[in-house]
């Protein structure tokens, strides 16, 4: 498998980081020498197998449906970049 | 008392030889003197250090001190730690103060008083292999300061093999406790996944990351980890088991223990040197009463493969979170919401970040999904399996911590590939999610070499055990770096 320019272009947007055309074309360089090096996988023969997706084979915990967090508001927007009346501020989104 | 070991600071400062202010001082003015040439730690706050030795030295004087209040270590800039810069090596965190602190900071500084001498510099969110992806520059090796320490934990590697600070945390992904515990001489333990609260521990591959300790013995490393584990209703895949005492072991003879020697780990992709100074280290086994046996991980070849596969995709998912909204780094400039995001993505993260972030994306988008991702979860599942089946004829798996000693500054830094492989013999024990150690076994051209020790899921007290009985016959782990005096 080999990646073309144009696709490395959609990834980048895809995992939303700007990208310019020399970036892309260095990308792709990097990208095919690692999916190369993944492709040794897909001559496993895997049927059967059920995939693991954790170490531990554990169920997800339930808890109670109570409040265990202190009001920590002020805290959490000081190391925002831009805030106004209590919100994060960004661009405009609705006109 | 640079060289001293936790037991003995902790005895020293028991019996008021000295006081926590004292120590934290003689190992901050150290950091000051030797950190310009090693780049090892990226945020020291004398201020802040010596306030939480001053309040270990009243612990100590109304005797209400834990076994390590005082002792001075390092933190891996990857734990959150309430008023500290906590950056993960990226400019995209540069100037990110954290409003909270990791289990992990909580249960060693404010529960079992242990003294934060700072953070330790790293590859960019725990990305590398030579902490040459950091944001802050690349850390440099004490041995030999035109080598890497390894990485990701490098800054903690290279400051505790320094005597910058008595121990460190490390955390460990693919091998980022272990690969640089090799390159720079120490013992470092990652322990069973689930063991160790990841809460506050900035995320990377969350079914993979593990934290541990790094220091210059098991013995250290074992009574770090007593102040590290424990569960932790925060962190949702932490277990819920019994507290173990990890020294509680540490003596036992090694009688009869069962060593097996995957083959896979002992062919082609090793230096030779490094094989000679492992297979001396096993022979010293033999002589301490154990037997070999040869098992097989036969999928092991296949484990960096799923690894870059599995890990990029968790990442992809996880830093996700960082879109110049709500912390961290924003562009200075844009047009719209979208903009935004691209632009503080693209001048926020470094290259290794992006490129693992562009895997992950690409592996999980529609149509690629079953032939990437769901087939690399399959072989995590074979390489599991592989394990499992050798434990049935061993106690413990023994091989090369790393297939080469520590190598140049820039000499792997623009082959992402070549880079990969360098973790080759540890990535498989994260996919599995069993405890590994590497320990100091020799040196080559002057140059550490580790050994791993691979336990069986929770044989943490296990592998403390036999990798102490080697420490007390052998004085590999006791040689000091001299490189950035």
């Amino acid at each position: 498998m080999s990646l073309t320019l144009e696709q490395v272009k959609r990834i980048a947007h895809l995992a939303r980081i700007e990208i310019s055309d020399d970036e892309a074309l260095t990308t792709q360089g990097h990208l095919n020498g690692i999916f190369q090096l993944i492709e040794e996988m897909q001559a496993v023969d895997t049927r059967g197998v059920e995939p693991m997706a954790h170490a531990q084979d554990v169920s997800q915990r339930l808890r109670d449906d109570a409040v265990t967090e202190g009001d920590r508001r002020a805290a959490y927007l000081a190391v925002a970049p831009d805030t106004e009346a209590g919100l994060y501020l960004v661009p405009k989104v609705i006109e | 008392m640079i060289n001293k070991s936790l037991k003995q600071l902790a005895q020293a400062l028991a019996a008021k030889q000295i006081s926590s202010v004292e120590l934290s001082t003689l190992f901050l003015d150290r950091i000051e003197r030797l950190n310009p040439t090693l780049n090892a730690f990226v945020t020291v706050d004398r201020e802040k250090s010596l306030k939480m030795a001053l309040a270990a030295d009243a612990r100590i004087a109304a005797g209400t001190a834990g076994p390590l209040t005082g002792i001075p270590i390092a933190q891996k800039d990857i734990f959150c730690a309430e008023g500290w810069t906590t950056t993960c090596g990226s400019k995209m965190l540069a100037n990110f103060v954290s409003p909270y602190d990791a289990t992990v900071i909580r249960k060693m500084h404010n529960e079992a008083g242990l003294v934060s001498l700072g953070k330790t510099n790293m590859d960019e969110f725990a990305m590398g292999s030579s902490n040459e992806t950091s944001f802050f520059g690349p850390v440099r090796n004490p041995w030999d300061t035109s080598r890497v320490p390894g990485g990701s934990s490098g800054g903690s590697a290279a400051a505790v093999a320094a005597r910058l600070a008595p121990a460190a945390t490390g955390t460990d992904t693919g091998g980022s406790i272990r690969q640089p515990a090799a390159l720079c001489n120490l013992t470092g333990l990652k322990p069973t996944y689930g063991v160790v609260s990841r809460y506050g521990m900035i995320a990377f591959a969350s079914s993979l990351d593990q934290g541990g300790p790094m220091a210059a013995s098991a013995e250290d490393c074992a009574l770090l980890l007593n102040t590290m584990v424990g569960f932790d209703e925060r962190d949702s895949t932490s277990l819920d088991r019994p507290v173990e005492d990890y020294t509680r072991d540490l003596e036992k003879p090694l009688n009869g223990l069962r060593i097996g020697l995957p083959k896979e780990f002992f062919g082609e992709g090793c230096d030779a040197e490094v094989m000679a100074a492992v297979r001396a280290a096993i022979a010293e086994y033999e002589k301490l009463g154990a037997t070999t046996v040869e098992v097989s991980l036969p999928n092991s070849h296949l484990s960096v493969p799923a690894y870059y596969v599995i890990a990029p995709a968790e990442a992809s998912s996880n830093l996700s979170r960082f879109d110049g909204a709500r912390y961290g780094y924003r562009a200075p400039e844009y047009d719209n919401l979208e903009q935004m995001y691209e632009k503080s993505r693209a001048q926020g993260f470094g290259s290794e970040v992006k490129r693992r972030i562009m895997i992950g994306a690409y592996v999980l988008s529609h149509g690629y999904y079953d032939a990437y991702y769901l087939q690399a979860q399959r072989i995590r599942r074979l390489i599991a399996d592989d394990f499992v089946e050798a434990f049935k004829s061993c106690d413990v798996i023994m091989g090369p911590t790393s297939p080469s000693t520590a190598f140049k500054l820039g000499e792997k830094a623009a082959d992402p590939v070549q880079m990969y492989l360098s973790d080759i013999y540890t990535i498989a024990v994260n996919l599995a999610g069993l405890p590994g150690m590497s320990i100091p076994c020799g040196f080559v051209g002057g140059l550490p070499v580790g050994l791993q020790l691979i336990g069986n899921y929770f044989a943490e007290g296990q592998l403390l055990n036999v990798a102490h009985r080697y420490q007390q016959a052998t004085d590999w782990h006791q040689r000091r770096a001299s490189g950035a005096e």
